[in-house]
């Protein structure tokens, strides 16, 4: 157990340096010098001007050099000066991360619960309902996240004015983009719930159970949901982990300052410090997350114990 | 009569139905045979006897266990004869475990959860089982999982669990047929010493005409889902009166025996294979005209009875 999850961190740590790695190359690979953005406008060109700043940022010399830099800031915490809003990287993170983990994290709640219960319904009833349930999701997935929002904002927000239509701050607030945000994962997360407890249900050890006179309620709970699990936590957990990095539409409809609208302001204003904070940052939660899934695996399956 | 099924006949599409007007009865305290070659049916009639048809199946007739048709008991009734009064052995021991849960979970449940017994109580009663059934370490096979057991250790888990309600009739699907000849053995012996001491009817299937032969009180003979053959082991054995009894008998090798093995020509029929008359005609070295145009009456031959055309003309001269 201790050395495999040496092995696993050892891992992750080699991850996130290729990815750090790829992250610095494609922002000092796109298009344009920094120093242009930096010095603030065309009418700044002067030669002595953009010297000074190409001395402070680094700017001159090799890239490695440049990127272990930066590397190196980056893991004692220090992840460089925003251009746009001249404040720390840091800083400007841990104002926002909160909004976000909270959206994906309730989000996440959500899709869990009524997805998961969504599949076991259909799996257990079939027929129509199952039916029903495949096209419910479906449509709640294909509707894109800017249309639900502005149709949960119009509905929930202003004509029935039981939560607040933008900003962020409180669990009130994150209601309905959290909603938004977890429409789309309705559909996989309680197909793959169906399809799971279909397969279980099929298994012999199931039929054996059933025929020792259990009731149908047990065997559900008991052997075909407890055999599913597997697949649906690790179903769960990938798309939590996309969440993360897809929060981007619902945060700009529902006006929420989290690490989706920083990104997208910084990319738009060449804001690179942060560019790359964020990227890393998202990734870093990704592999989080899914390390944690496949962590939770053996205790799901104890086969899986001790074939590792 | 502990079990009692008359004219028993599973339809679930095909050409023909899975069973066809099976009858077979199994007394309190008998052990009885139930022997085919594979897809004959075997598993669907032990099947039957739970209420476990086949999808979308059709079953006519009655199968009787102490008297009830569990064909058409109703839920809480078909529960509690499941829960109680018979236990399976299934064909697959590895395949009848879930393979999330702990054996002592798989061997407790049954008695937690249908019987209403409590969870102290039905871990002690697991315990006594599993040494009874010649397991080592009971406490540490309960705290295992399937996949750390052994093949004959998991058989052993399955008989002790089908011993746990304490039924009247025991079920055994081939249920040594996966093991080596050893442990085979060790569970045969144990099959049979459980079911002396508690008294249970026994429905012992097989595809090994011998093994039944030497196992049993009374055999069945399946062929393509119907009964061609029932009577005393000892007078099936030394007498097979229908040409497929024969013939299964003369597939086997014996030491100092000098006929040659002969197997029986052609294929057992599948579900797509119709057939008017008798359905072991088309292999039968003995098929008349009559085989194969009209079904044979089951006819009474020493000690039960035989389905086939030729033993009908056979019977005015004995
Ligand atoms: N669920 C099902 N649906 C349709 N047909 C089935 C089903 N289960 C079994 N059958 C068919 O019924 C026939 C008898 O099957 P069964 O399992 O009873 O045979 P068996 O005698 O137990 O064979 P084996 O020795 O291989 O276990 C086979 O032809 C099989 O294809
Ligand atoms: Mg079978």
């Amino acid at each position: 157990m201790v050395t495999r999850v040496a092995r696993k961190v050892a891992g992750l740590v080699a991850t996130l340096l290729a990815t750090s790695f790829v992250i610095f190359g494609a922002a000092y690979a796109a298009p344009g010098d920094p120093v242009t953005f930096l010095a603030g406008g065309k009418e700044n060109l002067t030669p002595e001007y953009l010297a000074a700043i190409r001395a402070q940022y680094h700017l001159d010399d090799p890239f490695l050099v440049q990127y272990l830099r930066w590397l190196g800031d980056a893991v004692t915490g220090d992840l460089g000066r925003s251009l746009k809003y001249n404040d720390q990287v840091g800083d400007l993170l841990t104002a926002r991360v909160p909004t976000t983990l909270g959206l994906v994290a309730y989000a996440a709640v959500l899709f869990v619960v009524f997805g998961v219960a969504l599949g076991v319904l259909a799996a257990v009833r079939g027929g129509r309902t199952d039916a029903a349930v495949v096209a419910g999701t479906t449509f709640a997935t294909s509707v894109p996240p800017f249309v639900a929002a502005t149709a949960l904002i119009s509905l929930f927000g202003v004509q029935l004015g039981w939560f607040p239509v933008g900003g962020g701050g409180s669990l009130w607030h994150l209601t309905l983009p959290a909603i938004t945000l977890a429409l789309g994962a309705l559909a996989i997360i309680s197909r793959v719930t169906r399809q799971a407890m279909v397969e279980q249900r099929e298994l012999d050890h199931v039929t054996v159970a059933r025929a020792s006179g259990l009731s149908e309620r047990l065997i559900v709970v008991r052997h075909v949901f407890r055999g599913a699990l597997g697949p649906i936590v690790t179903m769960c957990g990938l798309v939590t982990a996309g969440l993360l990095a897809g929060t981007v539409t619902v945060e700009s409809a529902f006006q929420l300052s989290g690490v989706g609208t920083l990104l997208v302001g910084a990319i738009n204003t060449h804001d690179f410090p942060v560019t790359q904070a964020v990227l890393l940052l998202m990734v870093t939660a990704y592999i989080a997350v899914t390390t944690l899934v496949e962590l939770v695996q053996p205790l799901i399956d104890p086969r899986a114990r001790s074939r590792s | 009569m502990l079990l009692e099924i008359r004219n028993l006949t599973i339809e679930a599409g095909g050409n023909r139905p899975i069973l066809r007007d099976v009858a077979l009865s199994v007394a309190r305290g008998e052990v009885v045979g139930l022997v085919g070659e594979s897809g004959s049916g075997k598993s669907t009639i032990a099947r039957a006897v739970l209420r476990l048809l086949p999808q979308n199946a059709a079953a006519r007739g009655q199968v009787l266990v102490e008297g009830q048709d569990v064909l058409s008991l109703d839920d809480g009734g078909l529960r509690s004869l499941r829960a109680a009064t018979v236990s399976m052995i299934y064909q697959d021991p590895r395949s009848s475990l879930n393979p999330v849960r702990r054996i002592g979970d798989f061997l407790t449940e049954r008695m937690v959860h249908t019987l209403g017994r409590g969870r102290k109580e039905a871990r002690g009663r697991a315990l006594e089982l599993l040494a009874a059934v010649g397991m080592r370490d009971p406490e540490l096979r309960m705290r295992q999982y399937p996949h750390e057991l052994s093949g004959g250790m998991l058989q052993r888990v399955v008989i002790a669990a089908a011993l746990a309600a304490d039924p009247a009739l025991l079920l055994a699907d081939e249920a040594t047929s996966a093991l080596d000849v050893t442990t085979q053995a060790e569970t045969l012996a144990l099959l049979r010493g459980v079911q002396a001491e508690r008294e249970l009817g026994m429905l012992f299937i097989t595809h090994d005409l011998h093994l039944a032969a030497a196992y049993c009180d009374r055999i069945y003979v399946l062929y393509a889902g119907t009964v061609v053959e029932s009577r005393p082991a000892s007078a099936l054995f030394a007498d097979p009166r229908h040409p497929y009894t024969a013939g299964l008998l003369a597939c086997t090798p014996e030491l100092g025996d000098p006929r040659p093995i002969k197997p029986i020509p052609g294929r057992p029929p599948s579900l797509d294979d119709a057939f008017a008359g008798c359905p072991f005609a088309p292999r039968c070295a003995h098929a008349v005209a009559a085989c194969a145009s009209s079904p044979p009456p089951s006819v009474a031959v020493e000690g039960g009875s035989a389905a086939c055309h030729l033993i009908k003309e056979e019977a005015p001269a004995c």
